[in-house]
């Protein structure tokens, strides 16, 4: 919380895209006269606008193109119409909020299908979901929807009871009700995307795999997020009947949704006022292209060309287009600030002797045993049968020779592939086949051997994934809190840049970090989770000679109350920092000891130094 | 049941196309619809000129291959290091351009092209009478995929086209020259969309949106077969053309919504579809 002198300012800094809304559209019909727009085209804008919004939210900052939008429009559209013309109510909002409820019911049962598949699935599962509206509607529900001919004599707009009651009779009128509701709905959705609940959907877009495994629920996440969208389409479908008095059968068409996508990804996909933008375009190229003979009926063509090449180049469309130019602009004018950060380099120690601090053997509870673990890959057994106990506090190595089973094993413990057979205790409790997702919610988590982090997130972002996973829980609905509001997630964030040293780096993106950095982040988002037993794999790997001294240094920092597995091929890494070493060969387990005792091993010297030179032990 | 194999086997010929497309390329056309069109006109254009439909589907076929060398070459090529959103909005591109090209050539008016005199007339099955073009349909579908199938699995390029649906990178890291095999196989399978186009066009009629529904109907046999599977695409479409036929039949205001519940049922039952291997992407 800062001082409550400044909130005033902070307060109306935080809502300035609002103000800025605002005052565009109160300007807006002053303006209209001059370039020949009517308030009916300017409505058509304004809803398209709004059910754009939801789908931002979906495809832009979750990354989940869905194709089946339309199927939601019309659901939320013929509902409301229906319920004014049965006349069930006379009341628009009740209306309104019947259409935006059912379509975010339908949301919930295609989002559960369509979500089963991810990527490409989930963009077909979509659309042909989408077509299914459309065919229900214009046959079998006929009778509540028109069929091909869709509901007209939606009545005008009455809102309120009683002698609250505004009848809205003309286009204005309807104008003023939709800015009223856009601006209330962009609100909500910059809420959404600036809360801890935005944070998690843009990491699902960055690597959906990596934000399940430190421990968030993504297909609850996606549902959620889908739902939402949903309801978005709703409302919008049910203003389009408002606004038109008729509700027409082609809101379930496969062009709406792709009308939808078109304009979101010219506007700018990712952000909110994108789809608004892509909406101008795509109504007034119409409008204005009718007024050339010939090109007229090529309106659409011509929108497709200029789709197919903002794709091609500008991927975040005419938004995305207007902040490169901005910050080449804002780049020109500061040619001072150039990259300061690069040459901030932690300060190196030298490598620490060997073994000089050698900790007694541990002697902690078990925390995670392995019992008769197997897995075969068809007639390959990759690891056969292998028991082992982990001791809290413990350091434990697991090395073999390529092909030995390290990999497999590993990815067994983490809960990434089943095993075949046999079971995985964490303090006494089966956790087999629990997932990654839940496995790290009961503090276990992994670094990988490939950076697997979320390359257009800051640091500070990237960083805070894990360390919401870990105050939240596996899934948690905060969607109107500020993202940067939570003292002890700030606090969590701080504290794991401080452990893998990339302080300095907190608000620079992911993507633009130097390898040996991304490495560190990678062990760092594992870490963030607090894990009671952290499992890394190959943390070294790509390292030069002398970032992996200082790795193993910061391992040593890092073990500190936590009990760590580690797979790793650099021999020096291992003997400087395992308690203990467990040896895999041939998917068995060969020897379980103390580092000075594996190296006299004659069995591991057979099978490990019998595919490898003698120095890389020595 | 007959004119549910007709409709079948037409959505199999499209579906393939599609399927080995994903297969190799790892791309989702979404223009795959918009050229079966775009073959359906090739071939009117060529029939109107010559009054022969074998000219016409020798049209439809060739006209579609170089489309998608250009379409590939000139665009598809651009995407495969991009992301699969990106690929799916630049297909999606190119279908509206596509077909509102149409639009603007030949109007949104419905085209007809008739059945071939000599598949002209009704055929006494016994059990039922049945128009003699569904049962060459049924034959030319069928020897076509048995061309489709020698060259998938009896050819160089076929195996580079499974290699390739099994693990794509492993493929690149063999030095195979992808680029090539690339440009083949999107070629192949614009010509089987367009192929598809031509034969369809007696039976339905030739509109610049005709092909939306039938995109539709091949992401559905697909999903039921498994992404990627010769054999998929063939159970996966007949299935789904008998859905259509047979519960027309009964009531037609349900025959799309019942498709879309099987595909529903195999989502919930056997996600990855019925030929599809567990855990691919």
């Amino acid at each position: 919380m800062t001082a409550p002198v400044a909130r005033p300012a902070r307060l109306a800094a935080g809502f300035l895209p609002e103000v800025a809304l605002v005052a565009v559209l109160l300007a807006l019909p002053f303006a209209l006269p001059y370039f020949g727009g009517t308030f009916d085209l300017a409505n058509r804008i304004l809803d398209w606008g709004l059910f754009g919004l939801g789908f931002d939210l979906l495809f832009g900052f979750t990354g989940l193109l869905s194709f089946g939008q339309a199927a939601f429009f019309g659901a939320g559209g013929f509902v409301a119409s229906y319920l004014l013309i049965a006349p069930v109510t006379d009341n628009a909002v009740v209306a309104l909020a019947a259409g935006t409820v059912a379509a975010a019911a339908f949301g919930v049962v295609v989002g559960y299908l369509s979500l089963r598949r991810a990527g490409i699935y989930f963009a077909m599962l979509t659309l042909a979901f989408g077509e299914m509206f459309f065919f229900l509607d214009i046959s079998p529900l006929a009778r509540w929807t028109g069929g091909e001919n869709g509901l007209a004599g939606v009545p005008e707009p009455s809102l309120g009871f009683g002698i609250f009651r505004i009848d809205i009779t003309d286009p204005s009128g309807v104008y003023w009700l939709l800015v009223v509701i856009f601006v209330v709905g962009f609100w909500l959705a910059r809420r959404i995307i600036g809360s801890p609940f935005g944070a998690v959907l843009r990491a699902i877009r960055e690597n959906a795999a990596r934000a399940a495994a430190v421990g968030h629920d993504v297909p609850k996440y996606k549902l959620t997020v889908f739902v939402i969208a949903a309801a978005y389409a709703g409302l919008a479908g049910g203003l389009l009947g408002l606004l038109q008095g008729y509700m027409p059968p082609d809101a379930f068409y496969l062009d709406t949704s792709g009308q939808l996508v078109v304009q979101t990804v010219i506007g700018g996909a990712g952000t909110l006022v994108g789809p608004l933008i892509g909406a101008v375009v795509w109504l007034d190229l119409y409008t204005v292209l009718q007024n050339f003979a010939g090109i007229g009926a090529l309106w659409k063509m011509i929108l497709g060309i200029i789709f197919v090449l903002l794709v091609t180049v500008f991927r975040h469309g005419l938004c995305g287009a207007a902040v490169v130019l901005w910050r080449r602009l804002m780049a020109q004018s500061l040619p001072e600030s150039g990259p300061a950060v690069a040459t901030v380099e932690p300060p190196r120690v030298a490598a620490e002797p060997r073994r000089s601090s050698r900790r007694p053997p541990p002697a902690g509870p078990v925390v995670l045993a392995t019992r008769n673990l197997t897995k075969r890959y068809g007639g390959l057994t990759a690891v056969d049968d292998v028991s082992f106990e982990l001791r809290q506090g413990e350091i434990r190595a697991v090395i073999g020779p390529n092909g030995a089973g390290k990999s497999t094993f590993f990815n067994m413990l983490a809960n990434v592939i089943p095993p075949s057979a046999g079971v995985i205790e964490f303090k006494g409790d089966d956790i087999t086949g629990l997932g990654a997702t839940l496995v790290c919610q009961r503090g276990i988590s992994k670094s990988f051997q490939i950076n697997q982090i979320f390359p257009s997130l800051t640091v500070r972002d990237n960083l805070r994934i894990p360390v919401l996973a870990r105050a939240h829980g596996k899934f948690h609905p905060a969607m109107l809190r500020a993202v940067n509001r939570d003292a002890t997630v700030n606090a969590g964030i701080e504290a794991a840049a401080a452990s893998v040293q990339l302080v300095e780096r907190l608000d620079t993106p992911a993507a633009e970090l130097a390898y040996g950095e991304k490495r560190r982040l990678e062990i760092g988002l594992a870490l963030a989770t607090r894990p009671q037993v952290l499992l890394l794999d190959e943390p070294t790997a790509g390292m030069s000679p002398v970032e992996r001294v200082d790795t193993v240094r910061l391992l040593k920092s890092i073990a500190a109350g936590v009990t760590i597995v580690i797979v790793e091929h650099d021999m020096d890494v291992v003997f400087g920092l395992a308690d203990r070493i467990t040896v895999l060969f041939n998917g068995r387990k060969i020897a379980e000891d103390a580092p000075d005792a594996i190296q006299a091993n004659p069995d591991v010297r057979a099978a490990y130094l019998g595919s490898q030179t003698a120095h890389e032990l020595a | 049941m007959f004119n549910g194999l007709t409709l079948g086997a037409l959505l199999v010929l499209v579906a393939m196309g599609l399927t080995i497309i994903f297969g190799a390329l790892g791309v989702v056309n979404f223009a795959h619809g918009a050229l079966y069109a775009l073959g359906a006109y090739a071939g009117l254009v060529a029939y109107e000129y010559t009054g022969s439909f074998a000219a016409a589907m020798a049209a439809g076929a060739a006209f579609l291959l170089a489309v998608g060398i250009v379409i590939e070459r000139g665009l598809i090529r651009l995407y495969y290091e991009r992301p699969a959103e990106d690929q799916i909005l630049a297909t999606f591109g190119v279908a509206i351009v596509l077909v509102e090209g149409l639009r603007a050539i030949f109007g949104g008016l419905a085209r007809n092209i008739p059945a071939p005199s000599w598949a002209a007339g009704i055929v006494n099955l016994r059990v039922t009478l049945y128009p003699t073009y569904r049962i060459d349909v049924l034959a030319i579908v069928g020897v076509s995929l048995v061309a489709l199938y020698f060259i998938l699995y009896r050819t160089r390029l076929g195996l580079i086209v499974r290699a390739g649906i099994e693990d794509q990178l492993m493929v690149n890291i063999l030095g195979i020259n992808v680029t090539r095999t690339f440009l083949t196989v999107f070629g192949l399978g614009a010509m089987a969309a367009g192929f598809a186009g031509v034969i369809n066009a007696p039976i339905v009629t030739v509109s610049p949106d005709m092909g939306a529904d039938v995109l539709v109907q091949s992401f559905v046999v697909i999903v039921i077969g498994g992404v990627g599977s010769f054999w998929g695409a063939v159970v996966g479409g007949l299935i789904a053309g008998e859905i259509l036929s047979l519960v027309a039949m009964i009531e037609p205001a349900y025959s799309q919504v019942a498709l879309f519940a099987t595909m529903a049922l195999v989502l919930i039952l056997r996600p990855q579809g019925l030929f599809g291997v567990e855990g691919r992407q």
